[in-house]
């Protein structure tokens, strides 16, 4: 997968880049169709976003933690601009690698491809009714009181197994290696 | 600056997901901006989006020659550029705004509270403005409904929880009552944002009614 990065931002490698849309396309048009897209807006989001990717890949890092989550963010940003036709004010992560304070610190990070493999980890291992409600907000897009209301939860309840569901993740990114 | 009042996890989570109505995104977006700390947890929650994104079942696509998407002529998503931070206010705001504070045309509310709403798109529900407040007044209570973010810009207040100053983020729920009053000796300037769904009206009534006494 690095190596696929690196022909895609190094290399130029239009090859490269059919293998990244050939893994990647599917799972962007999967989330945008479970957050309520047709399938022609689905498959025109997923385009758009590899496309962004094949355009800027110089500007992240050929990790490919940090090229899944930078594809969520581009193809999150466009649902909302598509679907709910709100101005998205979630910033793209060009901005963020050029934060001084989120570059990787050797002392306290674990570095992008680690955190993203125990992000995943930890996330299977989560009790269901904490990993469902982060799937429905982070894959469907859908809003507490909307989880609330599809799931029939109190929305304090929602709220507190978010939370209780994020911090499981936290601290497995705390732990050292 | 120190930040000490940050946005609720599960609030930040709603943000990272792309679940948070705009005008709350404003304020999260522009706490960001000062909050290098809840910069760092929305990286991190980006990251869980990805993973989750990863681990989900695939769609099939209909076209999957990557060569039609290079050459298909269809322009990518752009990124906003990136803004310099201006008016002293955070970079969010001020894209919105386009003007300093000083430059607002405030319409008087109630004695001592100014309000000046701003614009969203025409989707998007709930409310978003930016409140100014004389020293010794209150901040009145003007949630009920929804979750409701209050953002310092200038001065501090205070209420139940501590001291707010500029940066600081009260993120509160509906239920939750609340009497904040401007501390210090200078005008307190806040942005809020409310995903109440009820005419803006109707909570401009509401914001008037406790210092009325009506």
């Amino acid at each position: 997968m690095s190596d696929l990065m690196k022909r895609v931002a190094v290399e130029r490698d239009e090859g490269a880049f059919a293998e990244l849309f050939r893994i990647f396309g599917p799972k962007v048009k999967a989330m945008l169709m479970r957050s309520g897209a047709d399938a022609a807006m689905a498959e025109d989001i997923a385009q758009e976003t590899l496309l962004s990717v094949w355009r800027k890949a110089h500007l992240f890092s050929e990790v490919k933690g940090s090229a899944v989550t930078w594809m969520f963010t581009i193809a999150r940003n466009l649902r909302i601009d598509r679907l709910r036709r709100e101005v998205p004010w979630q910033e793209l992560s060009e901005r963020e690698l050029e934060t001084p304070e989120s570059s990787p610190d050797p002392e306290q990070s674990v570095g992008d491809e680690e955190e993203f493999a125990r992000v995943r980890s930890s996330l299977s291992t989560l009790p269901e009714e904490q990993r469902e409600i982060l799937v429905l907000a982070f894959q469907q897009g859908l809003s507490h009181s909307e989880i609330a209301g599809r799931l029939n939860l109190p929305l304090g309840t929602v709220k507190s197994r978010m939370r209780l569901g994020y911090q499981r993740i936290r601290e497995a990114l705390e732990v050292r290696s | 600056m120190t930040i000490q009042h940050h946005p609720d996890i599960s609030t930040l989570i709603a943000y990272a997901a792309g679940a948070l109505g705009e005008a709350l995104s404003v304020v999260v977006a522009s706490h960001l901006d000062v909050c290098g700390e809840c910069r760092r947890e929305a990286m991190r929650m980006n990251r869980l989006g990805g993973a989750i994104m990863d681990a989900s079942p695939s769609e099939p696509l209909a076209s999957s020659d990557a060569g039609v998407v290079l050459r298909g002529g269809k322009v990518p998503a752009q990124d906003r550029p990136a803004v310099p931070a201006k008016h002293g206010l955070p970079r969010p705001l001020a894209r919105l705004l386009g003007k300093p504070l000083e430059l607002i045309a405030w319409k008087a509310v109630a004695p001592g509270v100014k309000l000046y709403s701003l614009p969203l798109s025409p989707g998007a529900s709930g409310h978003l403005a930016l409140l100014k407040v004389a020293p010794g007044r209150g901040i009145p209570d003007h949630g009920h409904g929804g979750s409701e973010l209050t953002m310092v810009l200038q001065g501090a207040f205070r209420d139940e929880h501590g001291i707010y100053r500029i940066g600081d983020v009260e993120d509160i729920d509906g239920e939750h009552e609340h009497q904040p009053v401007v501390e210090g000796e200078e005008t307190c300037i806040c942005i809020i944002a409310s995903e109440a769904k009820a005419l803006f009206k109707g909570w401009a009534g509401r914001l008037v009614q406790p210092l009325t006494g009506l």
